[in-house]
């Protein structure tokens, strides 16, 4: 979507000030590591994939987007899963107790014990091909499409109908944009483009300076 | 019990987020979706036994140990997994290698993709607007602010993290370290050098 998330490129947001924002979580915020750890805890039950949360999270309005910090955001969009998987009610929510309301089953709830093996496993993404090719290979020219999905997608808006080079195939990877409408099955070539700094931005810094993304094959047309 | 509920009554102790993550908290676990054991194991997982000083370890050993060197630009996923770091936010894994030629750059413009298993949680800086924003337009100004200046024979490639691949920066090994072991010169490898926005420290540089 062409989302308040999309920022590469975009002037005015200011410095990186990185000496005062070094820690995983701002100072004095004791409550992020909870939000944190309730956001893992609850998509390790896997109601949901990671690409509905980061729609989730994204689909907003911009000015709500930009004011909530990075974990009031996560917990805002965890809400919404909740909410939309039916898990809880809102009635629950504004209460902070269960109610009587038939929800969504559980499933299997992450204990203590199974945090080490859950997190050690991760969530791999590579999907067997079977026959299925690259179409792509090291070296081809690509030019990515003009795609403005107002779902989810993984192509910014800097590196639309922009012509790079493919430099490598990284595997058959689950989509990202019909992923993050629950389909699980849906895969395709994941390529690393590369594109020169001034193609993108109109100028670079210094000649040579590139800027790469990870796009999907349906992203991607022969140049 | 005098009332069914445990959050504070005066109202002068807990701030409205604290307020509203305990009830989540509660809520979650009444329904049988989270585990608060399990929330403290996570907590403390990414305080203590996954971040930087992993990254650290698998650097330090590319430095000194060249069959492990092209383990990790053949397929850092395996390589990464021998040394016993796997799993979230690290499942696709690859080493990107800056010279003299080249200094590579880390930053996911969409959202705040970093590479959990290596480095743990990202820092709130890259998780930021103007990191996200400005990392891909201007990499160089944006290492300025880090103190990190590069000569203009160096080209500068950013890495933006648009998909499930996550990308480790192993930054070049400081002089003056021949023969150190790779304990040693794993404490020259701070976060950020492996993020792409420092270096690793000069032997003797304060940490």
């Amino acid at each position: 979507m062409n989302g308040p998330q999309d920022i590469g490129g975009r002037h005015g947001f200011g410095p990186v000030a990185p000496a005062l924002n070094a820690s995983a979580y701002h100072p004095g915020a004791n409550w992020e590591p909870r939000a944190m750890a309730i956001t893992v805890a609850a998509g390790a039950g896997g109601h949901w994939t990671i690409d509905e949360s980061r729609f989730m999270r994204e689909n907003r309005d911009p000015a709500e987007y930009y004011r909530l910090s990075y974990f009031q955001l996560w917990l805002t969009a965890l809400a919404e899963l909740l909410t939309a998987k039916g898990l809880v009610t809102e009635a629950e929510l504004a209460a902070g107790h269960a109610g009587t309301a038939p929800t969504t089953p559980p499933g299997t709830c992450l204990s203590a014990s199974a945090v080490p093996g859950v997190l050690a496993r991760g969530g791999p993404v590579d999907r067997d091909p079977g026959a299925a090719r690259p179409g792509f290979a090291p070296g081809d020219l690509v030019r990515t499409r003009n795609h403005q999905p107002a779902g989810h997608t993984r192509l910014p808006g800097y590196a639309r109908d922009k012509v790079g080079r493919i430099e490598s195939v990284q595997g058959f990877h689950a989509f990202a944009d019909a992923s993050a409408e629950g389909d699980r099955q849906a895969a395709d070539w994941l390529y690393t483009v590369v594109f020169e700094a001034e193609t993108l931005f109109g100028a670079a810094e210094a000649t040579g300076d590139s800027v790469s993304v990870d796009a999907w094959e349906p992203y991607l047309v022969r140049a | 019990m005098p009332h069914d509920h445990d959050h504070d009554h005066d109202g002068s102790e807990l701030d409205e987020m604290t307020a509203r993550v305990m009830a989540l908290e509660t809520l979650l676990t009444e329904k049988g979706i989270v585990d608060p054991a399990a929330l403290d194991v996570i907590i403390e997982t990414y305080e203590t036994k996954i971040g930087p000083h992993n990254g650290a370890t698998v650097v330090a050993r590319a430095w000194s140990d060249p069959e492990f060197h092209d383990w990790l630009a053949r397929d850092a996923t395996a390589a990464i997994a021998a040394m016993g770091f796997t799993g979230r936010q690290g499942e696709h894994m690859q080493a990107v290698f800056n010279s003299p030629e080249c200094h590579n750059m880390v930053v996911c413009t969409l959202c705040s993709c970093y590479p959990w298993s290596v480095l743990g949680l990202p820092p709130v800086w890259y998780k930021s607007m103007p990191y996200r924003a400005r990392a891909v337009r201007e990499p160089r100004a944006v290492l300025a602010e880090f103190g990190v200046t590069l000569p203009d024979t160096t080209k500068v490639r950013v890495w933006d993290s648009t998909a499930e691949m996550r990308y480790l920066v192993v930054p070049m090994r400081p002089s003056g370290t021949e023969g150190w072991s790779a304990e040693a010169l794993a404490e020259l490898v701070s976060r950020n050098s492996m993020i792409g926005t420092g270096l690793a420290r000069a032997p003797g540089a304060a940490q």
